[in-house]
């Protein structure tokens, strides 16, 4: 399916509005398309989707966007909300989704199945497709990983002056303040916020990437940053994106027998159900597909993602970043605080 | 002023009109017949160009009626759009349209009928202003005066029931004024245009229009020919806008005599001013003449040479002040004592 | 018309349909506040939730970010507007009234940076200058210096956004300057010589004096742009009340302060535009000459030449050539990939929503600057202004404001439908191109309401009176008198939108249709998912679209000359 154009969608449009005027409540038809929106970019699911509409004749309609963005329209369309579909790329959002009231439970077996618990809504309202792993990446040739343990650690003076991470407007900041909030409360999380800032090598600028980069050639010896990042530029062609990623290591901390060894701050991305639905069962199916062990490989083969389902083959590169144990904190945690981290940032002085 | 409205083609009754508060015309009483040419002329602020205003459409009344052509266009609370009344208006600059060339502007009003009825008003037009051949011009690349024809022809293109002109030869130079005005009062007359003129000053309004309302302070102080304006003027306002002259204190001594330091100067028309009443007279530069053998000796305070008359500045032996025109041929000095007088005083203007 | 002879004056009395009464006008002028009440919509939504109390956010953001975020939005202002001004009215000067080698050149280039995004234009400076970028890294290679060794300024500071912003943002001024500059009449100009003032003390003292309100209108469109920007400053991590409103807002969840936020923005704005008023004013006495005759421009020569070209040269190289090289080199990189089979309906998609967008802006722009004309009343004048106001509320904030009245509107109205009729009419506006549209308008509609009021401005009110005493109604004077005196500045509005449409991100993002995407789009979502290089093929193309209106512009502007000044 190739995109429309401008005349083709006004088209479209004007003839849904006339056809739903005339017709009244839809009447149950076979449903051939299910509507999309997701924060994750065209990119990183269209091929997923085309593959689903080559198996299944479902057409699926995208429309891309911030998360934000997306739950407000969603909220504000209210029940005649054409989406069937909520897709973020960080749970926070699909929790403040849940609590709108804008999805409904996803009850299907296989679903359940394969997902664990901690990647599902306990009401089932969500339920995420790869989890993103955000680890210290340290320079090999500076950074002994035996100095390294925790993010707790990260606040130590022997690491002043040598830390890089991003803008605290980012969520992945926000969700990793938001766990260290669960596991340690919020006067430590903030005490740790500003150790954290006290320790950086610079004021936190640009995106994960540009923070390996400044890691690679220096600036700073280590950077928080999400392992994707890392391997797309450890897989792309573009020797100025390799050979910095090729200078720095992962380091996985908080593992056991590391403080209190809660394991690695992780996100999801994840889908959910809405309450509007119209096109409920191809909806499912679509939610049946993303978690199809060929979908799931696909995440970690295309975006260095990690699958939510046991025993799928990920690509050589997230290989050689080594096995982790995850927080096993319910994901749904990160947007209930997410408001609270970002207080603790501002206070902290987090730029 | 008690002529039918239909029967006129521009009448004015009670008209007042309103800018916010401030009447900046009141009970305004005219009426032109077709083809008449009339001008309101007064000082700035008298009123006169939102007068004028008012009869193009811009301006609501705020009292009275405005008739064009047998029509009501004007009343309170109702204006006839200035598009719809036929009205043909020369502006102060001009506002010739400047992406349009000079048939172009003279043919924008000119809406009905086939193009070659158009070309052929263009043409004809062009040839009235004396501008055949320059159609294809644009009009940054004319003169003044020939922008000013442009603007007339525009105006007139359409053939209006009146042409309003809003003071159009002040940005134009002063010498040619009066033989501009006169070139146009010959055109509109051949066009048999009926036409309001507005401005400030007399010798435009003599040398172009057939009656002229003297205005101040929003009204029309008098109404009249020329002539009259400026030999029996209504009041010391129209006696001191128009024209020059000086008001001498005298005594009347019966029905048509007055007593005043130039003599006994006797009166055209009755008046019926009781004997012994003081008054005052106007004297203008034309009613003293100079006369060596007149008893009343008069001293020139200053003159100026006018070509063919001096124009001096005398004082009485009363101390007052008058002033006389006398041929250029005889020349006098400043302080020089020449005798006066008011022998050939045709008409005799009294005030209260 | 047809003449009636004779008429009693009763048959002559006033029918309805030949008398124009007063209160028409009333109503078209309710009609007008109407629309701009409607257009204002998204704004006035946004500053109704300042109503929620929200005193716990507001102690929190007090004590800790506020004073960054006014401090920085403040410096970023002063900074933009400086830097917009000299580099704006300096080379209008030089391309307007000097000759030097190149001239004619520069003065259609210049305004390229025109068409580069400031969110593009930072991505390839961070690109190119950070500590990883090639400048830096042939730097330590030349010199042997590692990290620590040397100061190299950080491209991601607050100078830094000043500097990009100025970069893409001094053509506005440098437009209305030369616009300006080329309608003085040269006698004024010439006046000031004889005067005793050199080529320098008459440019001083008469040519900028007589150009102020322009290039005030100019720097105040630019300081607008400066603070509706988002994406600039967070990729630069400094912190102002843009990335303030989306951090309460979305990170906090609390709209009621994020609403507060940008009401303490509109603040800044309505000041702005205050300044800007104060300043047209005067442009009343400007311009009066009847006839222009042909610049006769300063011959420089030697230094002076080459002073003249080097600054024309800088502005023009660091704000397009050297960002569009670096996208031109990234496009090349990704030349198999990036122009994919999608591409040519992205590029479509941009064309057109940003050629509707200009056409429809243009149409309201005339609407409402005309009746401001022919109804100057204060309603009229207070609506206009009100409708020009989303201009400096960032993008995404319009989106919101557009999404929930529209939303609310669509949901009632099916309510009411389900109740009384049994049918569902389902969204009628939300999610189609109609609420896109309409969000262009609310943002943008400020750029050709402006152009064409100065334009319009220019025409004198006894051409309207002229044209009506000939019989033209109101609508026809604008047709036949204003629109081919306006050409050039409907032209320069149409084009203004249209260069900003293909521009724009966030509302695009937040309210267009399913499988609908743009350029502007696919640029950010390839650039913020870090993939810059990938990136390039679109934003390059954003910039070419662009370019082709900015060319026209400089063209036109060329020969407007004797058409535009009356």
């Amino acid at each position: 399916m190739s995109a429309p154009r401008l005349s083709d969608s006004l088209v479209l449009a004007l003839s849904a509005t006339l056809a739903l005027t005339l017709s009244g409540p839809a009447a149950a038809a076979p449903e051939t398309e299910v509507n999309l929106y997701s924060a994750r970019k065209e990119e990183l699911i269209k091929p997923l989707l085309d593959r689903f509409t080559e198996q299944t004749g479902i057409r699926v309609n995208l429309l891309t966007g911030k998360a934000e963005a997306l739950l407000q329209r969603l909220k504000s369309e209210g029940r005649n909300s054409p989406a069937d579909l909520l897709i973020t790329v960080d749970a926070g959002n699909l929790h403040q989704a849940k609590s709108a009231g804008v999805t409904q439970p996803i009850d299907v077996e296989t679903v359940n199945a394969a997902v664990p618990a901690n990647y599902r809504d306990p009401d089932g309202h969500w339920v995420a497709l790869s989890v993103r792993a955000r680890p210290i990446l340290y320079a090999r040739d500076r950074v002994d990983s035996g100095q390294l343990s925790t993010y707790e650690d990260l606040t130590d003076p022997r690491w002043k002056g040598r830390i890089c991470v991003r803008s605290s407007d980012n969520v992945y900041n926000q969700s990793m303040v938001a766990s260290l909030i669960a596991a340690d409360g919020i006067e430590a999380a903030e005490t740790w916020a500003k150790g954290l800032v006290a320790n950086l090598a610079r004021p936190p600028q640009g995106g994960d990437r540009d923070q390996i980069k400044a890691a690679a050639v220096g600036e700073c010896d280590l950077a928080l940053a999400n392992t994707y990042y890392l391997a797309g530029m450890l897989d792309s062609d573009d020797p100025a994106e390799r050979d910095p990623a090729r200078a720095l290591a992962v380091f996985w901390p908080n593992q056991p027998g590391q403080g209190d060894g809660r394991g690695v701050h992780v996100n999801v991305s994840g889908v959910a159900l809405t309450a509007s639905a119209r096109n409920r069962e191809a909806a499912l199916k679509l939610v049946e597909f993303l978690l199809t062990p060929e979908s799931q490989a696909w995440y970690g083969q295309v975006n260095g993602e990690y699958p939510v389902r046991e025993g799928i083959d990920i690509s050589p590169t997230l290989v050689g970043f080594g096995p982790f144990e995850a927080d096993d904190l319910n994901l749904g945690r990160l947007g209930e605080l997410n408001a609270e981290a970002v207080r603790v940032m501002d206070r902290a002085g987090w730029k | 002023m008690s002529s039918r409205p239909e029967s006129q083609q521009l009448v004015l009754r009670g008209v007042d009109v309103a800018y916010g508060e401030h009447l900046a015309a009141r009970a305004i009483d005219f009426a032109l017949t077709s083809g008449e040419i009339a001008c309101l002329l007064g000082p700035s602020g008298c009123g006169k160009t939102t007068l004028l205003r008012a009869i193009a459409g811009f301006e609501p009344v705020a009292a009275g009626e405005i008739w064009l052509h047998g029509r009501r266009v004007s009343a309170p609370g109702e204006t006839l759009a200035p598009e719809r009344r036929r009205v043909g208006m020369l502006f102060q600059d001009f506002a010739l349209f400047p992406h349009l060339s000079v048939a172009g502007n003279i043919g924008f009003g000119l809406r009905d009928g086939s193009n070659a009825r158009k070309r052929a008003r263009i043409a004809e037009l062009l040839e009235l202003i004396g501008l055949a051949g320059a159609g294809e011009r644009y009009p940054h690349e004319l003169s003044g005066g020939m922008q000013q024809r442009v603007a007339l022809a525009r105006a007139l293109a359409p053939r209006p029931e009146a042409l309003l002109l809003d003071e159009p030869f002040s940005s134009l130079d002063a010498e040619r004024r009066e033989q501009l005005a006169r070139e146009i009062r010959d055109l509109l007359k051949r066009e048999g245009v009926t036409a309001v003129l507005v401005t400030h000053d007399q010798h435009e309004a003599f040398a172009m229009a057939d009656v002229i309302g003297v205005m101040s302070e929003g009204r029309i102080r008098q109404w009249g020919r020329a002539f009259d304006l400026y030999h029996e003027p209504a009041d010391r306002f129209v006696a001191d806008f128009i024209g020059q002259g000086a008001r001498l204190r005298g005594t009347v001594l019966d029905g048509c005599r007055v007593d005043t330091e130039l003599g006994e100067l006797s009166c055209s028309h009755p008046h019926d001013l009781p004997s012994g009443v003081t008054v005052e007279v106007l004297v203008r530069p034309d009613d003293l003449v100079h006369d060596d053998a007149s008893p009343i000796q008069a001293q020139i305070l200053e003159r100026a040479f006018r070509g063919a008359d001096f124009l001096y500045r005398l004082r009485l032996p009363s101390g007052a002040e008058v002033l006389s025109l006398a041929p250029s041929h005889q020349e006098h000095a400043v302080g020089d004592r020449i005798g006066v007088s008011a022998r050939t005083m045709r008409h005799l203007v009294l005030f209260r | 018309m047809e003449v009636v002879l004779n008429q009693t004056p009763n048959a002559a009395a006033p029918s309805g349909r030949r008398v124009v009464w007063r209160r028409p006008e009333f109503a078209s002028g309710l009609f007008i506040g109407t629309l701009a009440l409607l257009l204002a919509l998204p704004v006035l939504v946004v500053l109704g939730s300042v109503l929620v109390p929200a005193s716990e956010v507001w102690r929190h953001l007090a004590s800790s970010v506020l004073p960054d975020y006014v401090a920085n939005s403040l410096l970023l202002m002063l900074g933009v507007g400086l830097g917009t001004l000299f580099i704006g009215v300096g080379t209008a000067w030089l391309t307007t009234l000097c000759r030097f080698p190149g001239r004619r050149l520069f003065e259609w280039a210049l305004l390229l940076p025109m068409a580069m995004p400031a969110y593009i234009i930072a991505y390839t400076y961070t690109g190119l200058l950070d500590y990883a970028g090639p400048v830096q890294t042939l730097l330590r290679d030349w010199t042997g210096w590692g990290y620590g060794d040397y100061w190299f300024p950080a491209i991601r500071s607050l100078p830094g956004a000043v500097l990009m912003l100025s970069l893409v943002l001094y053509p506005y001024v440098y437009l209305l300057a030369r616009a300006a500059f080329l309608s003085q009449s040269v006698a004024v100009l010439e006046v000031g010589r004889t005067l005793g003032n050199g080529p320098w003390g008459a440019f001083r003292r008469v040519a900028l004096p007589l150009a102020r309100p322009a290039i005030v209108a100019g720097v105040t469109l630019a300081l607008m742009e400066t603070l509706a920007d988002y994406g600039t400053v967070q990729y630069f991590g400094v912190a102002t009340f843009t990335t303030g409103i989306f951090r309460v807002w979305l990170g906090q969840g609390e709209p009621a302060a994020a609403a507060q936020l940008a009401a303490l923005l509109l603040v800044f704005v309505l000041t702005l535009i205050l300044v800007e008023r104060g300043s047209r004013r005067q442009a009343r006495y400007h311009h009066t000459a009847q006839r222009h005759q042909p610049i006769r421009r300063y011959h420089l020569h030697g230094w002076g030449a080459f002073g003249a070209l080097f600054v024309c040269l800088l502005p023009l190289l660091f704000g397009f050539l050297v960002p569009a090289g670096q996208l031109a080199v990234w496009s090349w990189t990704r030349a198999a990939t990036g122009f994919d089979a999608r591409f040519l309906s992205l590029t479509l998609n941009s064309l057109s929503l940003a050629g509707g967008a200009a056409l429809l802006a243009l149409i309201v722009a005339l609407l409402l600057a005309y009746a401001q004309r022919l109804i100057p009343t204060s309603l009229v004048r207070s609506s206009v202004r009100l409708a020009g106001m989303g201009y400096a509320v960032p993008g995404a904030v319009i989106a919101i404001g557009v999404m929930l009245p529209f939303a609310w509107l669509d949901n009632a109205l099916d309510a009411w439908m389900r109740a009384t009729f049994g049918v569902s009419t389902g969204l009628l506006l939300s999610g189609t191109l109609f609420a896109l549209l309409f969000a262009y308008l609310a943002r943008f509609l400020s750029v050709s309401l402006q152009t064409v009021e100065s334009g319009l401005t220019r025409i004198r009110p006894a051409m309207d009176e002229a044209a009506r005493s000939l019989g033209l109604r109101p609508a026809q004077v604008l047709w036949r008198v204003h629109v081919p005196l306006l050409r050039g500045s409907l032209l320069t509005a149409l084009l203004l939108v249209f260069v900003d449409v293909i521009k724009e991100l966030p509302a695009t993002l937040a309210l267009r249709p399913f499988n609908f995407d743009t350029l502007a789009v696919r640029a950010y979502e390839l650039a913020s998912d870090e993939r810059l290089a990938d990136a390039g093929p679109a934003a390059l193309t954003i910039v070419l679209a662009g370019l082709v209106p900015v060319v026209l512009l400089s063209r036109s502007i060329a020969r407007s000359r004797h058409v535009q000044s009356p």
